[in-house]
């Protein structure tokens, strides 16, 4: 048994999410090797060999996978497949979009965002925004998977994997890139962050997001949203926490103006504490929340950060 | 250019499920059932693209059974110009769903796919892709804009740091996003005028697929459930409590 876990990083550092993922291939059992593909990429496969319990790291350095783009990496991943009985790629925005190419192009039926590995054919993974766990096990001779990053923990480092250097596999040529807008931010990325103030409709404007960022510096955190205040255009879409967005489960999330809707739920509710900002004491986020502040947000946050200073933050 | 829009049948948005007792899945019987809002987002899509002059004609295609074709009436009443019904009772497969497209593809021979970028029953995210990989042809999933460029298509995509862009060779595949555009309601007496629409009515055996599921379901169960807590009354005791947790300070 011998896995493959293809990292995901942006060419110049290697993202946690990849740890978290040999994590889970650690748990199926057998070997794990990590794929880095990318573009100048050499300093994450250096990085990748340094994760423990990884036996050897794959780089594919070339400038068609240097923007992770589907066709190429597809090509790739399939190219190297034959050599392994497990493929598992992290559920971020690029596992979700290569790793259903692999799956189809091998004729396999691809395990999405799988929360526990139950054994080497038999895991758990979230339906119906999370309402739902569903126990499955593949007679697929090789398990193809993304793994949600939120349920395993990162492997730790001390690993000295050997690195080497494969070619590329021939790109399909039937896509290429044209640019991208990324957020900029100092502030930690939500996928990581301990600490997650995050606002929604009752925000009212992007202009009020400031009053967040405060609470967010003194505290270290990420700023997120509901689907409601990414919709109204008061911050990027990558901001978006739930179902379809981002799944976070950090060590503390402050809910602001948030009601509470099962498909927000589905993105953070696995937080260790929850507290919820809300005029209306029946919003259904306080079902989940552990403290609870029946408030009009416009004084609450303010008062908080305020609260916050005096504790020397 | 043509342009194909799968549609799925799934439980509405707005319930909230609850697991079966004898933990074989969820309960489905009277619950209220509605297209998939990403499918929605795709048929709308396609609308927007023949109303701009850009697509010719809008076909919309459901693997399901007999009530999927509620959905597809609903597609009809959208905008869409005429319906493929694969019917089956069986659960199919993300997989075999994309077998089955890919065959109706083949068939049809649509320059553009829109496929919601997940279904919200069984949460998936893989039927675009899959397709797109069966036909050999480009993916622009988890799209937020989609423009004709010639004889290509330019795709902006949701990602994890922001947005991207890519440009695909048609024929080609796109999964939409949540902020592609607002689905239309329809009105009554497109309603009305949907019921005229032609819809084909096919099987899984007519495009020889097999659908034995690859993935068996041993059980389905509730979600650790999580206690509801407590309220404070001030900003100032809620950083106390937070100090106490230790999450802060
Ligand atoms: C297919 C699909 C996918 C979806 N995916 C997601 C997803 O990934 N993530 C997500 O978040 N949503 C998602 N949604 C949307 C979801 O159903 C809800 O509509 C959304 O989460 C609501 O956002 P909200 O809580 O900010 O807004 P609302 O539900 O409008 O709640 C606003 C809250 O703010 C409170 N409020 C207003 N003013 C104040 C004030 N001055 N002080 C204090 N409180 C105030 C109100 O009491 C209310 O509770 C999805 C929906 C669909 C159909």
């Amino acid at each position: 048994m011998t896995s493959l876990v293809i990292a995901e990083h942006d060419n110049a550092e290697l993202n946690d999410a990849t740890a978290k993922a040999v994590t889970a291939a650690v748990a199926l059992g057998g070997d794990v090797n990590i794929l880095v593909a990318g573009e100048g990429c050499a300093a994450v496969g250096e990085a990748a060999a340094k994760i423990a319990g990884v036996a050897k790291v794959l780089v594919a350095d070339d400038a068609q996978y240097g923007k992770q783009m589907a066709e190429p990496v597809a090509a790739l991943i399939v190219s190297l497949a034959g050599d392994y009985d497990a493929i598992v790629y992290p559920a971020t925005t690029n596992g979700k979009n290569i790793t259903p190419r692999v799956a189809a192009l091998l004729d396999v039926m691809q395990l999405s965002e799988v929360t526990a590995v139950v054994s080497a054919d038999t895991f758990e993974r979230p339906i119906y925004a999370g309402n739902a766990i569903q126990t499955v096990k593949s007679s697929d001779a090789k398990k193809i998977m993304t793994v949600r990053t939120t349920a395993f923990a990162a492997a730790g480092d001390g690993g000295s994997a050997t690195v080497e250097a494969i070619s590329a596999a021939e790109n399909p040529g039937i896509s290429e890139y044209v640019s991208e807008e990324l957020t900029k931010s100092d502030r930690p990325e939500l996928a990581s962050a301990k600490i997650i103030i995050s606002g929604g409709r009752g925000m009212q404007s992007g202009d009020n997001f400031p009053m967040l960022e405060k609470i967010a510096d003194k505290l270290g955190a990420g700023v997120g949203a509901s689907r409601a205040a990414v919709d109204a255009g008061f911050v990027p879409n990558d901001y978006q926490i739930g179902q379809t967005g981002k799944v976070v489960a950090p060590e503390l999330y402050i809910a602001v103006g948030i009601s509470g809707a099962i498909q927000h739920l589905a993105g953070m509710k696995d937080s260790k504490v929850i507290v919820a900002i809300n005029k209306d004491e029946e919003a259904p986020i306080f079902q989940v929340a552990d403290f609870g502040l029946v408030a009009d947000l416009f004084n609450a946050v303010p008062e908080l950060e305020e609260e916050l200073g005096k504790i020397g933050l | 250019m043509k342009v194909l829009v799968p549609v799925k049948r799934v439980i509405d948005y707005n319930v909230k499920v609850r697991v079966k007792a004898d933990q074989s899945g969820v309960e489905l019987a009277n619950v209220k059932m509605s297209m998939n809002p990403f499918d929605e987002i795709s048929v709308e899509e396609a609308i927007r693209l023949k109303e701009a002059g850009t697509a010719t004609e809008i076909v919309v295609v459901t693997v399901g059974p007999q009530q999927a074709q509620e959905t597809l009436r609903t597609a009809l009443a959208m905008g869409a110009d005429r319906g493929i019904h694969v019917k089956t009772d069986a659960e199919v497969e993300p997989l075999a769903v994309a077998k089955i497209l890919k065959a109706v593809a083949g068939e049809e021979s649509p320059e553009l796919i829109i496929v919601g970028k997940q279904a919200i029953d069984d949460d998936s995210n893989q039927t675009g892709q899959m397709l797109s990989a069966l036909l050999g042809w480009p993916q622009g999933t988890f799209a937020s804009k989609v423009e004709k460029d010639g004889d290509k298509l330019n795709v902006t995509r949701e990602i994890d740091g922001g947005l991207q862009t890519i440009k695909l060779n048609l024929p080609a595949v796109v999964t939409s996003d949540l902020r592609l555009n607002e689905p239309r309601y329809a009105s009554l007496p497109n309603i009305m005028k949907a019921k005229k629409k032609p819809i084909d009515a096919k099987t899984p055996e007519d495009y020889s697929v097999d659908l034995t599921p690859r993935l068996q379901v041993q059980k389905v169960t509730e979600p650790a459930e999580r206690q509801a807590g407590i309220k404070v009354e001030t900003a100032a005791e809620l950083v106390a409590k937070l100090k106490e947790a230790g999450v802060i300070g």
